[in-house]
């Protein structure tokens, strides 16, 4: 510890170089901290307990075409089907084509198949009570400034109503409160499916999808074989698998969002490495004679080794730490910015030790060569300037 | 007065791919405890060699060493580099101060060595500044003084954990004839009232009056030897 105010020294000797390196340095943490908030969300969609013992069942061939109503009863007499309820996307536009909001027409037990949101059951009935009643998730509430009683006009991408216009307009009822502020429902809008099927000519008692709950977690691949097995043969089979296995294939189809990141990390560190370890090698060169110096005052080989690899290593740390501590600041605004839409939070412990764990190694890897190099000098041709 | 350094039948050899160079050839040299003694000779002569073995920077070929008493000539690198740390004090014909440090934290780095804590360190190092007379420069980085000043701080680094050899290689070789006679008069005063023994490489026949003796190398052997007043 008391050689810090040399390593400290050596790093700012050329005050422009280190710090035009520490900004690379810091720009690769950051590119890296940002990267791996989208990693660990994506990872982390639809994993929640409840996500597990929920099942998807949608159309096998593409998931916009529809399923017939009458399948609801057949599947709630599955052995192993706690409950099930039905959903169809009906895509909102709020004011402006581009403030798109998440919004299904849903059975009126949908809400029972997702414990972790919670309605007042005040309003709850308030919804039930009334067939052009809607809920909006929390969030959507606060960023619109919306109160219980608004009349709320919603534009849909695909559906008319009865007057032929795509121009909606809904009661807000009540406010869809996540426990988990991972849940989506409380960055969307539900609306009762029989409202929808009976206003718009072009649905007449489809569903989109149905969710169920089963009884117990370990049977849900039977269950859902059991399921698809009801419409085999059928102009409208089935695929039916967990929330989890659903979220994921939807993510798999966009692009394989881990190996996209990893690959560019990697890229984004190799090149890192090269940079940083030829200026470390430089750094250290033109020290040579102090370096020596040093040596003939009677620091050992081991601490000119150490002291030399410190200092890399303080150098990635410092870069990494700022880099990581620029996405906490930017990550915390995000939220805010976006409305809601991305809720990455402030940066995972998980980034944060695997952050400072790749700049320490980082830091040993760039530092190694210039430090066996100044352990290896020899005093005596240092300083003839051999 | 007892003799601090003992040379017998020293030699090296620096081997230049299959070429070898002998460098040094048999010598053989005493030094008393409280000599200053000077190192002249032409260049090439051998003369830092023989310095650098005299204060374990390097090894000799053939041959014995001791210096108070302690062979040198056999130790291995980490043991040179604490025998060296605290018995002998050495310095260059270009300071070879650290640029980057103020002249205290120059002298303070032998310190680091020791088990002094920071407080005791500070004070040990303005006293050796003192004692170049540039307390008043404490601050400065290398930079901001002239080469006789940042030979003095080099100086006082060299005497700061208060060794007993000070080996000074060409120590006026770059400075002006008014810094080289205070640099001159700084190793007198340490050698006559702090009891140092210095060994001096020079070129400068007027550095070399300052010495009590001066010896001759050439060619990798001492040649003749003349006495001072
Ligand atoms: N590490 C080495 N490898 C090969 N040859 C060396 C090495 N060190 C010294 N020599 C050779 O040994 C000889 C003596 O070198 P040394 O530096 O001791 O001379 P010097 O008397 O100090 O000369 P100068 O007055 O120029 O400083 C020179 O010919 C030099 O080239
Ligand atoms: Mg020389």
């Amino acid at each position: 510890m008391k050689y810090l105010h040399l390593i400290w020294a050596a790093l700012f000797r050329r005050k422009t170089r280190t710090i035009l390196t520490l900004v690379s340095i810091v720009a690769a943490f950051l590119l890296f901290g940002l990267l791996d908030a989208v990693r660990v969300s994506f990872a982390e969609a639809g994993q929640s307990a409840n996500g597990a013992e929920r099942l998807q069942t949608g159309a096998k061939l593409s998931f916009i075409q529809p399923l017939p109503q009458s399948l609801m009863t057949r599947i709630a007499t599955i052995d192993g089907v706690k409950e099930v309820a039905h959903a169809n996307w009906f895509g909102g536009a709020y004011q402006d084509p581009h403030n798109q909001i998440f919004t299904f027409a849903v059975s009126d037990n949908y809400l029972d198949i997702y414990p972790e949101v919670s309605v007042d059951a005040g309003e709850m009935k308030a919804y039930n009570d009334d067939l052009n009643g809607i809920l909006a998730g929390e969030v959507l509430i606060k960023k619109y400034g919306w109160k219980i009683g608004d009349k709320i006009p919603l534009q849909s991408q695909i559906f008319p109503n009865k007057e032929g216009s795509k121009n909606w307009s809904f009661n807000l009822r009540g406010v869809m409160k996540a426990k988990d502020d991972k849940a989506f429902q409380s960055q969307m809008i539900i609306l009762h499916w029989k409202n929808f099927d009976e206003t718009t000519p072009y649905n007449r008692g489809n569903v989109g999808w149905y969710i169920s709950r089963v009884k117990d977690v370990n049977d849900a691949d039977r269950v859902a074989k059991a399921i698809d097995a009801l419409s085999a043969n059928s102009d409208h089979e089935t695929k039916t698998q967990t929330e989890q296995a659903a979220t994921r294939n939807w993510i798999k189809q966009l692009a394989n969002i881990g190996l996209i990141v990893t690959s560019i990390m990697g890229a984004v560190f190799f090149t890192l490495i090269l940079l940083t370890g030829n200026t470390m090698m430089q750094a250290v060169r033109e020290r040579t004679s102090e370096l020596a110096v040093l040596k003939t005052i009677g620091f050992s080989n081991g601490s000119v080794l150490g002291m030399v690899l410190a200092e890399s290593v303080l150098l990635l740390l410092l870069g990494g730490v700022i880099g990581l501590g620029l996405v906490a600041v930017i990550s915390a605004g995000l939220p805010a910015m976006s409305g809601g839409m991305i809720t990455t939070a402030a940066v995972s412990w998980k980034s944060w030790v695997l952050g400072v764990v790749l700049a320490l190694a980082i830091g040993i890897v760039i530092g190694a060569l210039p430090a066996l190099r100044a352990m290896r000098l020899n005093i005596v041709d240092a300083l003839a300037g051999r | 007065m007892g003799t601090l350094v003992e040379i017998r039948n020293v030699s090296k050899v620096y081997e230049r791919g299959k070429q070898k160079v002998e460098v040094l050839r048999h010598i053989d040299l005493d030094i008393a405890q409280g000599d200053f003694l000077a190192l002249m000779g032409p260049s090439g002569s051998g003369k830092t060699t023989l310095l650098n073995l005299i204060g374990g920077l390097d090894s000799p070929t053939q041959g014995q060493i001791s210096v108070g008493g302690t062979r040198i000539d056999n130790l291995n690198q980490g043991a040179l580099a604490k025998w060296r740390a605290s018995n002998v004090g050495f310095i260059f014909q270009f300071y070879n101060l650290l640029p980057m440090l103020s002249a205290q934290k120059n002298v303070e780095l032998p310190l680091l060595l020791t088990k002094l804590g920071a407080a005791q360190r500070k004070k040990n190092a303005a006293i050796a500044l003192q004692l170049v007379g540039l307390a008043d420069r404490a601050g400065h980085k290398p930079t901001e003084l002239s080469g006789g000043q940042q030979q003095r701080v080099a100086i006082a680094r060299a005497i700061v954990s208060d060794p007993t050899l000070l080996v000074c290689d060409e120590p006026t070789g770059d400075l002006d004839r008014q810094s080289a006679e205070d640099v001159l008069g700084l190793l007198q005063t340490l050698n006559r009232q702090h009891g140092k023994t210095i060994v001096m490489v020079t070129h400068d026949p007027k550095a070399a009056e300052y010495a009590s003796h001066t010896l001759h190398l050439d060619k990798g052997t001492l040649v003749e030897q003349a006495a001072h007043a």
